[in-house]
């Protein structure tokens, strides 16, 4: 019984994790004689006696109860076909996002090039990922646009209790939406206000793994702002000052449309 | 043979060193550098062994085109070697040749075993591996590069494989041929290994080799490639170190959400 790193040390595959009655979780895999390796450069982690690495880098693979932001794709009957990204397409049935009776025609509902945030209702190795757009805050994203980062970085992005997420959105008065898949979906605000936000998710992907991310991201966003406002001075400067209830009253409102 | 290079009157000269100066032993000077190679891809690095250089990149695992490929209950690995047209000193025809074709293959070959194929089914994984410049010992630079860029790409691996070439020239072993030795020496060993078990994916022989020979150069062919090995891993830490830059020793506490275990944020 012994493990061989340092809690969040950086390994790499193939390197021995620990010895003997380890479990192994994510990121790693057993040999015979009971030796836990890394499969995947990533920082290695110890909870209880269980070992996982956290990966750096890496497609998404889905998970059963991962929401996700997908792009539909194609019509198939009472089917989309939906990109979620990574290496397989995802389908959703009518049955799992509309309430009965609908249309037989169901590109009215969703069509090509419509996104959607959607959970992986079912997904095992043999069979694609199925969706479900049966839960709150499940619904087409009107307008809006995408940022992508990699999959690895999402818990990143959100932070602790969603510290990273909420701190964005607040300071820019935007309303986002964050997918396990990677892609982070963000509407409202002004056009230099979704610039910065870009800016920000793409530091946090960056930087991921340094401290302290949260205030130099919020540093980073007060320093683009104050920039912002110097350049349009004759604007009056009380634009990030908006009720943000507003927001999620109209979002309930996009919910009822679409579950109707 | 190209203008103006001529056979070599000794590959080993009379105090033991080889045409570069090194000892039979000692491989050639050595330069890896992971991620950021090249931008597109899902992972990169590219690896300078003496003059030989070369890029591998890495897209994937992503839906395979086309569709027939696809294999019900694993990846499907696809490597592509090509040498460019300028890599060596008469140009080379642009045309896939056999050699490139085979050597593909032998790569494919090489790094499937340590790949964790099985947990994508029906996807692939590109590999593209072009060598800028060629002299000596491409396939197994390439071999060494193309781990590394599939490490960086996050595919599930079981190590990284490391490898080399063991060679003769004037009835001596040596470690790492480069492109003279190669053409004028007695044959060579081109050998990958899986470093924690030693267990072999890679080895080919050209030219002679008595049965101690073969057992030696494979002796010395492994040593090397533990020495790689070493310095794929220190090339792989040194790459996300840098991405952390100086605070890597400490993280900010939001562990939780580090995790994946943090629930996403709706707009509630």
């Amino acid at each position: 019984m012994a493990t061989f790193f340092e809690n969040r040390e950086i390994v790499v595959p193939g390197q021995l994790l620990a010895e003997g009655r380890y479990r192994s979780s994510f990121g790693t895999y057993v040999s015979a004689d009971d030796e836990v390796f890394s499969a995947l450069v990533g920082l290695a982690e110890l909870r209880g006696n269980t070992v996982r690495v956290v990966p750096l880098h890496g497609v998404y693979i889905p998970r059963e109860g991962d929401r996700v932001i997908g792009t539909i794709n194609f019509v198939a009957g009472n089917n989309w076909k939906v990109d979620i990204g990574g290496p397989y397409g995802a389908s959703l049935h009518a049955n799992n996002a509309l309430r009965k009776p609908y249309d037989d025609d169901i590109s009215k509902y969703y069509d090509v090039g419509d996104v959607i945030a959607a959970e992986v209702a079912t997904y095992d190795r043999t069979t694609g990922p199925y969706l479900s757009m049966k839960g709150r805050g499940l619904r087409k994203l009107k307008g809006g646009t995408i940022v992508e980062v990699s999959p690895a970085k999402i818990p990143r992005v959100i932070g602790r209790k969603g510290s990273m997420i909420n701190m964005i959105k607040g300071k820019l008065d935007i309303q986002a939406m964050v997918g396990q898949n990677g892609r982070i979906w963000i509407r409202g605000g002004d056009l230099d206000s979704l610039q910065i936000a870009k800016k920000a998710f793409k530091m946090v992907a960056d930087q991921s793994h340094t401290k302290n991310l949260t205030d130099r991201v919020a540093q980073m966003i007060d320093e683009e702002l104050a920039k912002m406002h110097q350049n349009d001075e004759t604007e009056e400067t009380e634009e990030s000052s908006a009720p943000e209830d507003g927001e999620e009253t109209e979002d309930e409102e996009e919910m009822e449309e679409v579950n109707e | 043979m190209s203008p103006g290079e001529e056979k070599p009157d000794y590959l080993i000269n009379p105090e033991g060193l080889r045409l570069d100066g090194r000892r039979p032993d000692e491989m050639r000077p050595l330069e890896l550098k992971v991620g950021d190679v090249i931008r597109n891809a899902d992972g990169s690095a590219s690896i300078k062994q003496g003059n030989t250089y070369i890029v591998a990149a890495v897209y994937g695992p992503r839906e395979l085109h086309p569709r027939h490929l696809a294999l019900p209950d694993r990846a499907y690995l696809r490597c592509n070697y090509r040498m460019t047209t300028f890599s060596v000193p008469d140009r080379k025809r642009p045309a896939p040749s056999r050699r490139e074709r085979e050597i593909s293959m032998v790569i494919r070959n090489a790094l499937e075993p340590a790949l964790f194929l099985e947990e994508f089914p029906e996807a692939v994984i590109d590999v593209y591996i072009y060598v800028l410049q060629a002299d000596g010992g491409t396939r197994c630079a390439s071999i060494n590069a193309a781990s590394l860029a599939l490490a960086d790409a996050g595919v599930p691996m079981r190590s990284l494989v490391p490898s080399i070439a063991v060679g003769k020239a004037d009835d001596t072993l040596l470690v790492d041929l480069g492109d003279m030795e190669d053409k004028y020496g007695g044959g060579d060993v081109p050998m990958a290994i899986i470093p924690h078990t030693e267990s072999i994916t890679l080895l080919q022989q050209d030219g002679s080799f008595t049965r101690e020979e073969l057992l030696e150069a494979m002796r010395m062919g492994i040593n090397a490639c533990k020495v790689l090995h070493e310095r794929q891993k220190d090339a792989i830490k040194r790459a996300y170190v840098r991405e952390a830059g100086e605070d890597d020793d400490e993280y900010e506490d939001d562990l939780e959400a580090d995790l994946g275990e943090a629930a996403i944020p709706g707009e509630d």
